[in-house]
């Protein structure tokens, strides 16, 4: 049997980030938070992309969790992100429980757009929303942890390791999910819906959990985002944000439960490089370099360097 | 009840406008099964045009009537210039690979032509109200319109009527329906299936930029303007079945409708009402009003 070097690899790459993070400027910590948040929802996106599912609504469940994070902040006055991100699960699972039951018939390019009704729908209603601060959004509290209340100086470190450690986790435990025999439906959901069934197995009941867990995660990036920031808006649940994880997804490709959090981090580089150089061009240049990746490298940049890594 | 007539005066205005802006997007589908999120970016492209041409044209001292059709050529012909380049160049080679990938790619240029536009006419607003004030104002039950909002009106009627005509009446239309139905027996057959898609976009992104065009007199144009008008057109064209003519008619009617009894009645409801309706449309009829079911492949 081929071993397993994923969860290794996990693991350094955290010990890295819980080590390295502390030495990094503030800029960088920022970033590289920021980050891992967007590398949590495109893991999502990459979890239905393995069934054939391409999401272009995942904001949907990006704000969701940052408002329910953010709204259980301002009912208790804390800003415990262990709290917040309890929340934002807990609101993403239950909406998602629901709206699976309509969304799990839906496959191809139908998929797509219902999700992204049901993320505009979530826009419309926070921008009229007034005790929610309408377009404007509100402020979360400063980020502390299970009642540890960091110092200013070290606050941004602490949102890093706690958003490394939730990241690795949810790397780790969607490994371990595509080796199920549920994860493992994915692709020949993708391939042949109609041989699934004929082997007794319900693709539809597949994509319901596909579509919860990517929800969860989702929501773990959100409200990670929100400690982050400090501030939520409805821009959050607005299509281009959606585009963005799509982008982020594509460019890291599925080849890996680790992908899309370097296709996150370079995404953030090229993102903050480009603008820092020139504002007013930085989306021509991401553009560029995601028609690129569609052109010459279809798997992503995982594909880069995967056959040497796992002949599989 | 008094507002009644308003409600319908205004629905049928914003389903003009919001048919001509989606009707590109819907024939694109229909030939060529690609999801083209550019369409927001040609109505971008030919809202400035538009605005800067038509400004330049009237600050000459050139006759104000003669900004209507400096209006439209300078919309028609920016998109006719950059579509045939966007098609050539770089969406011929995405065909024939998933949809959801040909979709990131025209994400893609949307955001490539974002910058380009900030890079040609920079991020002030401009404004060219000349074109809306000339007609004049007419009412109805007490309350006055611009005349101007009859030509989205107008505009909508021929531009549905035309293609329609043209699809099914000529020789062209009915060589396109062949390429629709099964492109690679079209092209067994002689039919040059490249440049049907070649026209098909260019025409889709002169529909674009002709609704962009209109608009510049209505709004000042800043950059983001086509943003929105991208996922408006979606529900428009989602709700009527992608890719069917008459579905995208349907759609603007019930969108603009809808959107304007809740801009009258219940104005907090306004932009999520017509997600909320495309959300419906969907779980009842997962492809639209018109659209076709299609078969499972075993």
């Amino acid at each position: 049997m081929k071993r397993d070097r994923t969860p290794r690899a996990v693991g350094a790459a955290l010990l890295a980030l819980l080590a390295g993070g502390m030495l990094l400027p503030p800029w960088l910590q920022f970033l590289l938070t920021i980050a891992l948040a967007q590398g949590l929802v495109a893991l999502s996106l990459a979890l239905l992309l393995r069934a054939g599912l391409l999401s272009f609504g995942q904001a949907l469940y990006y704000c969701l969790g940052a408002y329910a994070a953010g709204v259980a902040g301002q009912l208790w006055h804390t800003g415990d992100m262990v709290v917040q991100m309890a929340c934002a699960c807990a609101a993403a699972a239950l909406t998602a429980w629901v709206l699976g039951y309509l969304l799990a018939r839906y496959r191809g390019i139908y998929f797509g757009l219902l999700s992204l009704a049901l993320s505009m729908i979530l826009y419309g209603l926070l921008v009229k929303s007034e005790a929610l601060g309408s377009t404007d959004g509100f402020n979360i509290p400063r980020p502390s942890v299970l009642g540890l209340h960091p110092q200013e100086s070290t606050v941004r470190y602490v949102v890093l390791a706690v958003a490394a450690v939730v990241s690795a986790g949810a790397a780790l435990a969607v490994h371990r999910y595509l080796e199920t025999p549920l994860g493992r439906l994915a692709p020949a959901i993708r391939d042949n819906e109609i041989r699934v069934e004929y082997m007794g197995a319900s693709a539809r009941a597949a994509v319901h959990v596909k579509y919860v867990i990517a929800a969860v995660l989702a929501a773990l990036g959100g409200a990670i985002a929100a400690a982050t920031v400090g501030h939520i808006d409805p821009d959050m649940a607005y299509w281009t944000t959606s585009g963005e994880f799509v982008f982020i997804a594509i460019l890291a490709g599925t080849g890996s439960v680790l992908a899309p959090f370097l296709g996150a981090i370079v995404y953030g580089l090229i993102h903050s490089v480009a603008y820092g150089l020139s504002p007013n061009t930085w989306q021509l240049t991401l553009g560029s370099a995601l028609l690129l990746v569609i052109a010459f490298l279809p798997e992503g940049l995982w594909s880069l360097g995967a056959h040497r890594r796992s002949p599989s | 009840m008094a507002q009644l007539l308003p409600v319908a005066v205004d629905g049928v205005v914003y389903s003009a406008w919001l048919f001509i802006s989606a009707l590109g997007l819907t024939l694109v589908y229909g030939v060529m099964r690609m999801i083209n999120i550019t369409h927001g970016s040609f109505y971008a492209l030919g809202a400035y045009a538009a605005a800067a041409f038509t400004g330049a044209w009237l600050r000459a001292g050139f006759p104000p009537w003669s900004s209507y059709g400096v209006l439209l050529g300078s919309a028609v012909a920016v998109a006719l210039v950059i579509a045939p380049l966007i098609e050539r160049g770089i969406l011929r080679r995405m065909y024939g690979r998933d949809e959801a990938v040909v979709l990131l790619a025209t994400y893609a240029l949307f955001l490539i032509l974002e910058d380009v536009i900030k890079l040609v006419w920079g991020v002030n607003p401009y404004f060219i109200a000349e074109p809306y004030g000339l007609l004049g104002s007419f009412s109805v039950g007490g309350l006055s319109y611009p005349v101007y909002d009859l030509l989205f009106v107008g505009f909508a009627g021929a531009a549905g009527l035309v293609l329609a005509v043209v699809l099914q009446r000529t020789r062209a239309g009915k060589l396109l329906l062949t390429v629709i139905e099964d492109p690679e027996l079209a092209r067994a057959m002689g039919i040059d299936v490249g440049r049907f898609y070649l026209v098909t976009f260019a025409v889709g992104a002169v529909l674009a930029a002709i609704a962009g065009g209109l608009t510049a007199p209505t709004v000042s144009v800043v950059p983001g303007l086509g943003v929105d008008v991208i996922v408006l057109s979606f529900s428009v064209v989602v709700i009527g079945g992608l890719g069917s003519l008459r579905g995208a008619a349907l759609g603007a009617l019930i969108v603009g409708v809808v959107r304007s009894a809740a801009v009258h009645y219940a104005p907090q409801l306004e932009l999520f009402v017509i997600y909320l309706v495309m959300a419906m449309v969907l779980a009842l009829r997962p492809r639209g009003l018109f659209g076709l079911a299609e078969p499972r492949r075993i």
